[in-house]
């Protein structure tokens, strides 16, 4: 790319950074390869591609924006306990409830981001963590609403589009979510390329000098973080519809943290780095606890830290690292 | 409420009674200063002497303890830093204050989008608004960063990145100019690029700069103040100020700096 640029106008570089690369389509079309290969995986990769969107949120203010979040999963327990709660009673119309579930979600990202985007470092750290177990506290405690740490039972989705049941195979369950995955990525993908995409860039690289160009990042950290609000209950939602029940699990620190794991093995800061470590993480873990079901989180902590050290920018950096390298010769 | 002015020339940006200390410590005592329209102030002094202090209350990155600003004679001391950056007062920073991951035209197209208030939209590409691309571009290109503006700003040589730093303040439009040692790490033999291209800025645009060589102060300042202790020692025209003994004895008498 750098090659040709001496060739470019200044517009057309700007726009040939957010044109397709064929290794992208080759990506989307990959992703249709279970139905065909691994028809019994269907179900694990309906999780997959819900873990995936639910990384690409947290990689927009992690990645992008640098903004830290450890308490990511409160967002994605709201939009589960929503799509689940709406479906218990009564109405479970898929479509509709990943609609209601995502502007749930959003709104309370909406109300938390005026906090959010006030602090940086590590009483952010704190202020999420915090954020993350007072939701999870408040989930077990509500135990006539939630079904505490029994979970929500009683989910009965109906057919999407009226058509399509959720069947046994996670035959629709994947390709629903995968659907969703990609309208969803389509946007995350504009909003990176947008304006705002490089603010939040800019906010990531130099917070102090954002102010001297007439900047205003809170306003920017607000937006960004209700879009990855809505984005990470969107993907409960999708866990909750197409599992027909919600876990306590969904809500707990634990997923806040594994989605940070993801994010950095895959490479934060790129869109398709929460994707990449979503695969590996979520097929590692159903290949390790097979060998090992009690200690399967031993070998998460071995890839994690041998891909940290060795690649300090998740495995897509290190590609790209490598591919520069190659295409420099 | 306006500051006094001195002559006929409006004031682009002044103080009054500024002041301001870190604990028992004052950086500013009791500072007024008056910059009229286009003019090129230099703002010299012995290190510590409060110069980076005064500028950071002058765009709000400090809060006073007491005192004024005023811009085109509004009072702007309880706006925030990117408000005043909106009214037309930009900053240059003394050690590089970039976004070391961007190529200087994605910054500078940053800053641009930000002073037409665009930098909020989401649904539409970076690529498509020719009109802030163009802008930002030539903003670069007079600063002769054109050929330079797809390199990533960390792997930029230090004397550009220095242009650089004044390409970011220029496109936000600024009336005044606030430039804190814009040629500070660069070479000597450099840093006359670095004024020629400040001395090349439009005639409309007020100027400050805080510069320790001498040569460089004399040859573009047309007026010079003096900061010693955090408060103005004296100011005046280059001529006044190279014959003042006082201005020898406490600065000039001195060892230059770096």
């Amino acid at each position: 790319m750098r090659a040709s640029a001496a060739t470019m106008t200044p517009q057309g570089y700007l726009q040939a950074q957010s044109r397709w690369h064929p290794l992208e389509i080759a990506f989307w079309l990959a992703t249709l390869l279970p139905f065909v290969l691994f028809p019994d995986y269907l179900s694990l990769a309906s999780q997959i591609a819900i873990t995936a969107l639910f990384a690409l949120s947290l990689d927009i203010i992690l990645g992008y924006a640098g903004i830290v979040s450890l308490g990511h999963a409160a967002f994605f327990g709201i939009g589960a306990y929503s799509a689940g709660l709406l479906s218990k009673y009564g109405w479970g119309e898929p479509l509709t409830g990943l609609v209601v579930a995502t502007a749930i979600a959003g709104l309370v990202g909406f109300a938390v981001s005026f906090v959010i985007a006030r602090f940086r470092h590590f009483t952010l750290i704190m202020i999420t963590l915090g954020l993350g177990l007072l939701a999870f506290e408040a989930a077990n405690r509500a135990h006539w609403l939630t079904g505490g740490s029994d979970g929500l039972q009683g989910v009965s989705m109906w057919p999407v589009l009226g058509l399509f049941k959720f069947d046994l195979y996670g035959y629709t369950a994947y390709t629903y979510s995968l659907a969703v995955l990609f309208v969803v990525f389509l946007g995350a993908r504009r909003l990176i390329n947008s304006p705002l995409g490089l603010a939040l860039r800019g906010i990531r690289e130099n917070w102090v000098r954002m102010p001297a160009i007439g900047a205003d990042s809170q306003a920017h950290i607000r937006k960004a973080y209700t879009i990855a609000a809505a984005m990470a209950g969107l993907a409960g939602a999708l866990l909750a519809q197409t599992t027909e029940s919600v876990s306590l699990e969904s809500i707990s620190f634990q997923r806040s943290a594994d989605v940070l794991v993801m994010l950095v093995l895959g490479g934060a800061g790129r869109l398709y780095g929460g994707l990449i470590g979503a695969i590996i993480f979520m097929v590692a873990r159903d290949q390790f606890s097979g060998i090992a079901p009690q200690y399967w989180y031993f070998w998460i902590g071995v890839l994690l830290v041998a891909v940290v050290m060795v690649l300090p920018n998740g495995i897509l950096g290190g590609l790209s690292h490598f591919y520069a390298r190659w295409r420099g010769k | 409420m306006s500051p006094p002015a001195q002559s006929n020339t409006p004031i682009a940006l002044g103080t009054r009674g500024l002041s301001k200390a870190f604990g028992s410590l004052p950086v500013a005592r009791d500072i007024a200063i008056n910059l009229p329209v286009g003019a090129r102030y230099a703002l010299i002094g012995p290190n510590g002497a409060g110069k980076t202090t005064l500028i950071n209350l002058m765009t709000g990155m400090l809060t006073p303890n007491a005192g004024q600003i005023f811009l085109a004679g509004e009072d702007i001391t309880a706006l925030g830093p990117q408000e005043r950056v909106r009214r037309g007062l930009a900053r240059t920073f003394q050690i590089n204050t970039l976004f070391a991951g961007l190529n200087a035209l994605e910054a500078v197209t940053l800053a641009v989008t930000e002073r037409r208030g665009r930098a909020g939209r989401f649904w539409r590409g970076v690529g498509s608004d020719s009109e802030t691309i163009d802008e930002a571009y030539e903003i670069l290109r007079k600063l002769k960063l054109g050929d330079s503006c797809y390199q990533i700003t960390r792997e930029l040589p230090y004397g550009r990145q220095r242009l650089l730093e004044i390409a970011l303040a220029l496109a936000t439009r600024p009336k005044v100019l606030l430039l804190d040692e814009p040629a500070a790490g660069v070479p000597p033999e450099e840093s006359g690029e670095v004024f020629e291209a400040v001395a090349g800025l439009s005639d409309d645009l007020t100027l400050l700069f805080i510069e320790h060589d001498m040569h460089v102060v004399f040859r573009f300042a047309s007026h010079i103040i003096v900061l010693v202790g955090g408060a103005i020692f004296t100011e005046g025209t280059p001529a006044e100020i190279s014959a003042d003994p006082g201005v020898r004895e406490v600065y000039l008498g001195k060892r230059k700096h770096g």
